[in-house]
């Protein structure tokens, strides 16, 4: 019965990713000519550094965002914890293209943040917020913070609260209860966001493109231009092959702490 | 035991409603210091509430609450200084044996040399010796009860407040348990205020017992006094068994096991009645029967299987007999 469906995992999965790390090994040449290109080509190595850079700045601040209205929502009452959530989930549904383009015309030169500013007379020149880094970084932390929510906001509704009464009642002051008792016991709601924000990141292509106005080029949108216009497909396959890797190595790494919550999951 | 010099409690006349229902009403109390008091009632009967008001997470809807003669009301609970074993323990999941028993000290910024001193004292209380490395998760639940009391005892609190700290353990460990609370309430001198809805575990442990019944004291006292003298119905059918008897417009409670029974013919007291027994249930040590008198009413009776071996069979006909003393007048 599952023979079929297994045969067509691997025809549209597995195959096509065997094809590319083959490629990368044989295009346009066999050896790891590709690879080797990574220690030598400037280019490269500043895309991927570039790539690492905002994906770290992004997950940074998404999980930090995420942590905070997470927070805020277990605090809240159920019906306005409904609404919250209603809202962070509607904002999946919204195309990405249409929340960049969003971004372009509220931060833009002639945007509505600038002209508003220059009108009551704050700058007398309009601030640069998009067509740089600053503007990829705000476009993908604001794509990405419901994606932190989620991982977190499930960690944080199943603490116990007694708990945090438990160390109140010990002594702790507000602070001391956050910093010692739920922190660390939403640890591996923040490796769950993390790894997943930061994965999700890699990926990014629509947002670098449009709101860094061609001047950031990251590993996706790169890949992209070596297939589609310099028909390097060796190059991108390796860089395909690399990415994969990062990110069979970050799961590895969340299926650790996943254990460790379940050590950590109190009496149940 | 030398008499500790703090952990007088008072609780005057204080009220807690949540909405339309009164969790806690006009409850006046005095616990004294260094007293096992237990709280015993059925569950919703506001037990848990007047704790949590104690300890600072619930604030009273009117009354007030003083220890050793100054009001606490004002006092945030952090503030407080009342050690708490909760119901489910609620240790601190993520940190060892040893971390969590010393946090209340970590929290109060304490010397180190004080700390580890005062947490090996209390391993070895609550006899944990070898256990300090390990997460709760690696205990059963009778040693992580022992750790939420060690962590609970180990700021020397004035009062130690318990909330069916026994619930979740088996009934042959939970004995054993009690055994040790005691004695550990013995050796420290602290002030014990115990919940429970178990009222053997109120008669085995306290000093005084307190029972409650929808947010009201029903009766205080000592165990030996309750069970002897139920002041009202409830209070001789929550605390042990009891039978009712209705002579001349009054209630009478009599316990199973102040009634002689001897086969028809054979009794000599100053209250004596026949029937007929219906059911007889084996308990090992004892044996409930259930006797159906000439009026048509049940009495349980115990019987001391031993010195009555073969004694007794269903649907024999019996005499029941009690003396005065055995009787206690209820009121209403
Ligand atoms: N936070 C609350 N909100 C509303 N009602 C409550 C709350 N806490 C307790 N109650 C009510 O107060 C009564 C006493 O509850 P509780 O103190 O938990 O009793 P016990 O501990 O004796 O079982 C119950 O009727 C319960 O439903
Ligand atoms: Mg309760």
């Amino acid at each position: 019965m599952i023979l079929p469906f297994l045969a067509v995992i691997a025809g549209f999965y597995i195959y096509p990713i065997a094809n590319v790390l083959w490629l990368s090994v044989v295009e346009p040449e066999p050896g790891l000519g590709n690879y080797a290109a990574l220690f030598d080509t400037e280019s490269l190595r500043r895309i991927i550094l570039t790539t690492i850079r905002i994906c770290v700045v992004t997950t940074f601040f998404s999980v930090l965002f995420g942590y905070t209205i997470a927070y805020a929502m277990v605090h809240m009452d159920q019906r306005k914890q409904n609404l919250m959530l209603a809202l962070v989930l509607v904002s999946f549904w919204i195309s990405i293209l249409v929340r960049t383009f969003s971004w372009l015309m509220l931060l833009g030169h002639n945007g509505l943040l600038n002209n508003g500013l220059q009108a009551i007379g704050v700058i007398n020149e309009p601030i640069a917020f998009v067509r740089n880094e600053l503007g990829v970084l705000i476009g993908m932390i604001h794509y990405m913070i419901p994606y932190a929510v989620l991982p977190l906001l499930v960690n944080m509704r199943n603490l116990d609260m007694r708990v945090m009464r438990a160390s109140q009642n010990l002594g702790a002051t507000g602070t001391q209860t956050f910093l010692r008792v739920y922190l660390p016991m939403t640890i591996p709601g923040i490796v769950a966001s993390t790894i997943l924000v930061f994965i999700l990141s890699l990926g990014f292509y629509v947002t670098p493109a449009i709101l860094g106005g061609g001047k950031v080029l990251m590993i996706a949108e790169y890949i992209s231009v070596q297939i589609l216009i310099t028909l390097k497909w060796g190059t991108a396959a390796m860089l395909a092959t690399l990415m994969l890797f990062g990110v069979l190595g970050m799961l590895y790494v969340m299926s650790r702490f996943m254990k460790l919550s379940a050590v950590f999951g109190g009496g149940r | 035991m030398t008499l500790p010099d703090t952990g007088d409690l008072s609780i005057k006349n204080v009220t807690k409603t949540f909405g339309s229902t009164t969790a806690v009403d006009h409850v006046n109390l005095e616990v004294q210091r260094g007293e096992f008091l237990t709280l015993l009632g059925p569950s919703g009967s506001g037990k848990t509430t007047l704790l949590m008001m104690i300890a600072g997470f619930e604030d009273a809807s009117s009354g007030d609450i003083a220890l050793d003669g100054a009001s606490i009301l004002n006092v945030p609970a952090e503030k407080r200084n009342f050690g708490m074993v909760f119901q489910g323990y609620a240790l601190f999941p993520h940190m060892t044996v040893r971390r969590n028993i010393s946090y209340p000290l970590d929290v109060r910024k304490r010397p180190k040399s004080e700390i580890e001193s005062r947490v090996e004292e209390m391993l070895a209380l609550v006899q944990l010796e070898g256990f300090g490395d390990r997460l709760p998760k690696q205990l059963s639940g009778g040693q992580q009860q022992r750790v939420a009391l060690a962590r609970a005892l180990c700021f020397a609190p004035p009062v130690l407040l318990l909330d069916e700290p026994l619930g979740a353990l088996d009934k042959k460990l939970r004995i054993e348990v009690q055994a040790q609370l005691k004695a550990i309430h013995d050796r420290v001198g602290t002030t014990f205020l115990y919940v429970t809805h178990d009222q053997e575990e109120a008669l085995s442990m306290s000093d005084r017992i307190v029972i409650m019944r929808d947010g009201k004291i029903e009766q205080v006292g000592t165990p030996n006094e309750l069970y002897e003298k139920p002041r009202t119905v409830f209070a001789a059918d929550f605390l042990g068994k009891s039978n009712f008897l209705e002579r001349s417009e009054a209630t009478y409670a009599l316990r199973p096991e102040k009634i002689d029974v001897a086969p028809s013919g054979d009794l000599q007291c100053a209250v004596s009645v026949t029937g007929k027994i219906q059911t007889i249930s084996y308990f090992g040590a004892v044996q409930k029967l259930m006797v159906m008198l000439d009026d048509g009413k049940c009495l349980e009776v115990d019987v001391d299987i031993w010195r009555n071996r073969n004694a007794f069979s269903v649907g024999q006909v019996v005499d029941l007999g009690w003396t005065d003393d055995a009787v206690t007048k209820l009121e209403g």
